[in-house]
């Protein structure tokens, strides 16, 4: 239960942009109008892998205030539960998929006065769906964008086009390295700061940020984790009274689901919050992963994420 | 602590400058050199990059302006009115840099003004640390004819624009730095309570 409406849609255009991201495009199977959605809104895609169904968010791709097509660009991953490798294998031009009403974790700040973007591989996606914003209302922005190899840079001279010297790429096996103490070192005040990429490099550009003084308030990021695996260890529902296996590679909140419970969620990365959950018992430690709850609420143990966490142990009851 | 069922009425904290601030910009009306002093006294390398725009008050403590000479700030401007000390403000912020925290104390008819001066320049609101000393004047917005009667302590007033006596109520406007004020003798007219003063 993301909250909204669920669509049923047709890939249109399937194109691999570089060897390892896949860029789909989307519109409704009934050809109605999907909803439109600001920069940096991601949406929830059913996948129907013929193993269990797979549940991803993906940032949509520009911005379609008319409620157009979808498109999202998704990287292969190594590290895959499945989602990136079906997408990359299976999905083509004329398959039918499930997509979720979108929802906007990170959106542009319109009351600023400058907006500074800062993106590291396929985080930009919704990096490069706010440059096309900003870019539309003549606000002023720049844009960092670091790769591996120009290859692997999807969309790099797409956005060279479009963006011209507002675009700064950073190429790192051309030994070019992401300052990002000497790009936030004049930024005029009222700047904010933005940043979609590896856990590392959010952490490091958030870090630098909050050393040279920057406010939390002027700072943004987004980051979907993939929910963690661990060892398999039971669920029941103290209110339902249901129980459920909670497999090696699966999340809590995907074995909530298959258990027949429609359980709340939005971002299913440990973002956003909605999913949170009373623990009403733990046979085991709980391992929290999520970017939500703050030490003190993870230490306590009595709130868990359903969709990025899990338990160390034997059984877990949950208030549901 | 002011309390007010009104959700929009402003609350004040204390002055804590963040080590990390690369300039710090203190507005300070009057009777806030005692919280100015709290916060910042004895630590020479945050008044090493402190700027300070002053105006006095008719509460301040005596000597304040050889108290605030004396702590050995960057750079202070002593400014005659709140209206010069603003105009002051802003031109400071309109070159600063991100990494600049902006601290206020004074007057709640000061502060407001004061930050929506920050807030107008792109600093957040709750980046802007505030904390309330001496009066609790207020500044009030006419809804009527849209003027602002400044260092207000009672309700109700008379506007000093379109001279209607005006309820001065907890709704505030963070953007124009003031309360609001509404005729309170609309529907009877000439039926006018005594004046209260503000107690928070």
């Amino acid at each position: 239960m993301s909250g909204g409406e669920d669509f049923r849609v047709r890939v249109v255009e399937a194109e691999n942009v570089t060897p390892t991201i896949r860029r789909l495009r989307m519109l409704r199977c009934d050809g109605g109008a999907l909803p439109p959605y600001a920069a940096g809104a991601h949406t929830v895609l059913t996948l129907e892998t013929g193993g269990p169904k797979l549940r991803n968010a993906y940032s949509l791709l520009g911005s379609t205030l008319s409620g157009g097509a979808y498109e999202i660009a998704v990287l292969r991953t190594e590290a895959s539960r499945g989602g990136s490798a079906f997408i990359h294998a299976a999905v083509g031009v004329g398959t039918e998929l499930t997509l979720s009403t979108p929802v906007n974790l990170f959106p542009v700040h319109h009351l600023a006065r400058r907006h500074v973007l800062v993106a590291g591989g396929i985080g930009i996606t919704p990096i490069a769906a706010m440059a096309a914003e900003l870019s539309a209302m003549n606000a002023p922005f720049e844009l960092h964008y670091a790769v591996r190899d120009e290859a692997l840079g999807a969309f790099a001279g797409d956005l060279a086009l479009r963006h011209g010297a507002k675009l700064r790429l950073y190429v790192s096996r051309r030994q070019e390295r992401l300052a990002v103490r000497e790009i936030l070192q004049h930024q005029p005040l009222g700047t904010h700061l933005y940043v979609c990429g590896p856990e590392r490099m959010i952490e490091a550009v958030l870090g630098d940020a909050r050393a040279a003084g920057w406010p939390e308030d002027s700072l943004h990021a987004e980051r979907f984790l993939a929910p963690a695996g661990g060892e398999p260890f039971a669920v029941r529902l103290a209110r339902s009274g249901l129980m459920a296996t909670v497999g090696e590679h699966q999340s809590l909140l995907e074995a909530i689901e298959a258990a027949g419970v429609d359980a709340p969620y939005l971002c299913r990365g440990g973002a956003c919050g909605q999913c949170e959950t009373t623990v009403v018992a733990a046979d085991g430690s709980l391992r929290h992963h999520d970017h939500f709850l703050s030490d003190a609420e993870k230490a306590a143990g009595d709130k868990i994420m359903i969709c990025v966490s899990r338990l160390e142990g034997r059984e877990l009851v949950l208030d549901l | 602590m002011l309390l007010s069922e009104i959700k929009s009425r402003p609350t004040y904290g204390s002055l804590s400058p963040s080590p990390l601030a690369t300039r710090h910009i203190v507005a300070i009306e009057g009777a806030g050199i005692k919280a100015f002093e709290a916060a910042f006294a004895g630590k020479a390398a945050l008044l090493g990059r402190t700027t300070v725009v002053f105006t006095p008050s008719p509460d301040m403590p005596p000597d304040t302006l050889g108290r605030l000479e004396a702590l050995g700030v960057d750079a202070l401007h002593v400014s005659p009115s709140v209206e010069t000390l603003l105009v002051r403000l802003a031109g400071l912020l309109a070159t600063a840099t991100m990494g600049t925290e902006l601290s206020v104390t004074g007057s709640e008819n000061f502060i407001g003004q004061a930050v929506a001066v920050g807030m107008a320049h792109g600093i957040g609101h709750r980046s802007i640390a505030t904390e309330h000393s001496g009066s609790l004047a207020r500044r009030v917005q006419c809804v009527h004819c849209k003027g602002f009667t400044g260092g207000v302590t009672e309700s109700p007033v008379a506007c000093g624009h379109c001279g209607l006596m005006l309820l001065v109520r907890d709704h505030y406007s963070r953007r124009l730095g003031a309360f609001m004020g509404v005729c309170i003798d609309a529907e009877a007219p000439g039926d006018i309570p005594a004046p209260e003063a503000f107690h928070a």
